[in-house]
């Protein structure tokens, strides 16, 4: 635990140095500064420039998955953000074959417990309840842990009172868990249909991929809906649609802009314009007290 | 509660031509029905079909996932795969439910919502989405049976329910044994080794607390002796309107909040 935090920490003081455009200390860091290539582009793009433009290609604009720890920090306030429920884990939830390991491998290439991080943040000084979903971890599928985390922390921002921000990426219900994990989109609805009936204010937000049981419950529930450009998003896979309808899909299909032509989110969001929009918004639900 | 026979034995039980579908069932469970169709935004979806019903004299909204019974019906239905105006249906005539405090029962049977092109850019999610949240808070007793195949996301829409039942070879799934085993092994004709391994029975869900009863099917089948299927669902509706019509609506809406958000594991 105690190297996690450690590392987290180099990482968070890497950034730090590079908003505040020390490049001379960051060049000093032994951190690996290979530069990646945009796979949508096929640019170099700088390790510098990466961190400086929040894993986005600076050339096409394609914005590359994020981890959970690197959404956290570029959206909320520094220091602001306390983990709820970081413990929670599926290790020995059952037998199923090989998932055992396969949430061992996740844990370690994320360094998280499972394939969502939720707590109570600040944006721009205004609380929040926060959920980050993380693609990594067993493609941000949503078994009973996650399910559990999101409709606990709906609970929370109902008693609370604070604003719920859900950061979306997911390819749907954990099929290791079976029928489980299923209804835990009944489960998150239902705590949702609670928390918009007293009042609560929820944003979700669609990040690249966000499909199955996931878009269809919590993910398509916001009052409002954003998306980080070219997300895909939809319900059924794609080849499952191609092989239904046996003809070719075009490239556009599923994705954000092709969500927001059909009327099923409000708008999209490139990423260095997530946290002032967030904040913009929540702003204008304050509720009297 | 334990079963005598394989889970992909029931798989083929559940999907099996001659088992009665829900169109064969509702003019024996209800008198009168009377179809009410459209979404009002798009279009009019026959893998479900709703309307208004008496049961035993009270009036009821029936909403019914049907799988056809031909190949005219199959057809025009999806085999019973609803697009998000079937959803939109359901959902438009569970509010008007609610308004005229009538309770809902609804008859699951489908493989899953449609997976096409148009149903994406219909906003299948979306609908899916919306159905279950609104029929969690839904001020009316809602009862639901899954009748033979409740396939993934596209059943689940009409199981938010005071009342889930499943039929005795009925099986309910994340996604159809063959999906499950083409993910895992890249392999579809290890379905049957998959249908075991997902636990997918009724027996399996009323183990794991989803479900509230198994509707016991006869031994001669289901396809050969309706009317014993028919009276043993009559019989359950019959007790569960005694039951829910009573409750005070926080209540039964407490229960409903409560039996949804109490499945899987707790932190």
């Amino acid at each position: 635990m105690n190297t996690l935090f450690n590392k987290r920490k180099e990482r968070l003081s890497l950034f730090q140095k590079l908003f505040t455009k020390d490049k001379q200390a960051e060049s000093k860091t032994s951190h690996d500064l290979t530069p990646l290539m945009c796979p949508n582009c096929q640019n170099a793009i700088s390790q510098v420039d990466f961190q400086a433009y929040l894993s986005v290609c600076p050339s096409c604009d394609h914005h590359f998955p994020l981890g959970a720890q690197e959404r956290i920090f570029q959206i909320v306030d520094e220091k602001s953000f306390k983990e709820l429920y970081r413990m929670a884990k599926s290790n020995r939830i059952n037998d199923f074959p090989e998932y055992h390991k396969k949430i061992t491998k996740a844990q370690e290439l994320t360094h998280l417990n499972e394939a969502v991080v939720t707590g109570i943040a600040q944006i721009n000084g205004l609380p929040i309840a926060l959920a980050i979903m993380d693609s990594r971890f067993i493609m941000g599928s949503m078994g009973q842990i996650v399910g559990e985390k999101i409709t606990r922390l709906i609970e929370v921002a109902d008693k609370k009172k604070y604003p719920l921000i859900i950061f979306t990426a997911s390819g749907g219900a954990r099929m290791q868990e079976g029928i489980l994990s299923l209804f835990q989109m009944s489960k998150t609805a239902s705590a949702l249909a609670r928390f918009d009936d007293h009042g609560g204010l929820y944003i979700s937000v669609l990040t690249h991929p966000t499909t199955g049981g996931v878009s269809a419950s919590f993910a398509m529930l916001g009052d409002i809906i954003l998306a980080e450009p070219k997300a895909l998003i939809g319900f059924a896979g794609r080849r499952v649609i191609e092989k239904t309808m046996n003809e070719q899909l075009p490239d556009e299909f599923q994705k954000s802009e092709f969500l927001l032509e059909k009327g099923f989110i409000d708008q999209i969001i490139a990423r260095k314009d997530l946290k002032s929009t967030l904040s913009r918004l929540i702003l204008m639900h304050r509720r009297s007290t | 509660m334990t079963q005598k026979i394989t889970a992909w034995q029931r798989v083929l039980n559940a999907r099996k031509t001659d088992r009665p579908k829900a169109l064969d069932l509702i003019p024996y469970i209800f008198d009168d029905f009377t179809e009410l169709c459209g979404d009002r935004a798009y279009g009019d979806d026959k893998a479900i079909i709703a309307g208004l019903a008496f049961f035993e004299g009270h009036p009821v909204t029936v909403l019914a996932q049907s799988k056809g019974r031909n190949i005219e019906e199959n057809m025009a239905c999806h085999f019973g795969m609803a697009h998000p105006e079937g959803y939109r249906k359901a959902i438009r005539l569970a509010k008007q439910a609610e308004k005229f405090k009538r309770p809902i029962i609804c008859i699951i049977d489908t493989a899953g919502a449609f997976p096409g092109k148009e149903a994406e850019e219909r906003g299948q999610a979306s609908a899916i989405a919306e159905s279950l949240k609104v029929f969690s808070s839904l001020k009316t007793p809602i009862i639901s049976f899954v009748l033979s195949e409740g396939g993934s996301g596209g059943a689940l829409a009409l199981s938010v329910a005071d009342r889930l039942y499943m039929l005795e070879n009925a099986i309910y799934s994340i996604l159809s044994p063959e999906g499950f085993a083409s993910i895992l092994w890249k392999d579809e004709s290890r379905a049957q080794e998959a249908a075991e391994l997902m636990e997918c029975t009724a027996f399996d869900l009323y183990n794991k607390g989803i479900i509230d009863k198994i509707i016991p099917e006869p031994s001669e089948g289901f396809a050969q002796n309706k009317a014993a299927v028919i009276s043993a669902i009559k019989a359950t509706i019959r007790q569960d309107l005694s039951i829910l019509n009573p409750l005070k609506i926080t209540t039964l809406l407490d229960l409903r909040y409560k039996k949804f958000r109490d499945i899987g594991v707790k932190i």
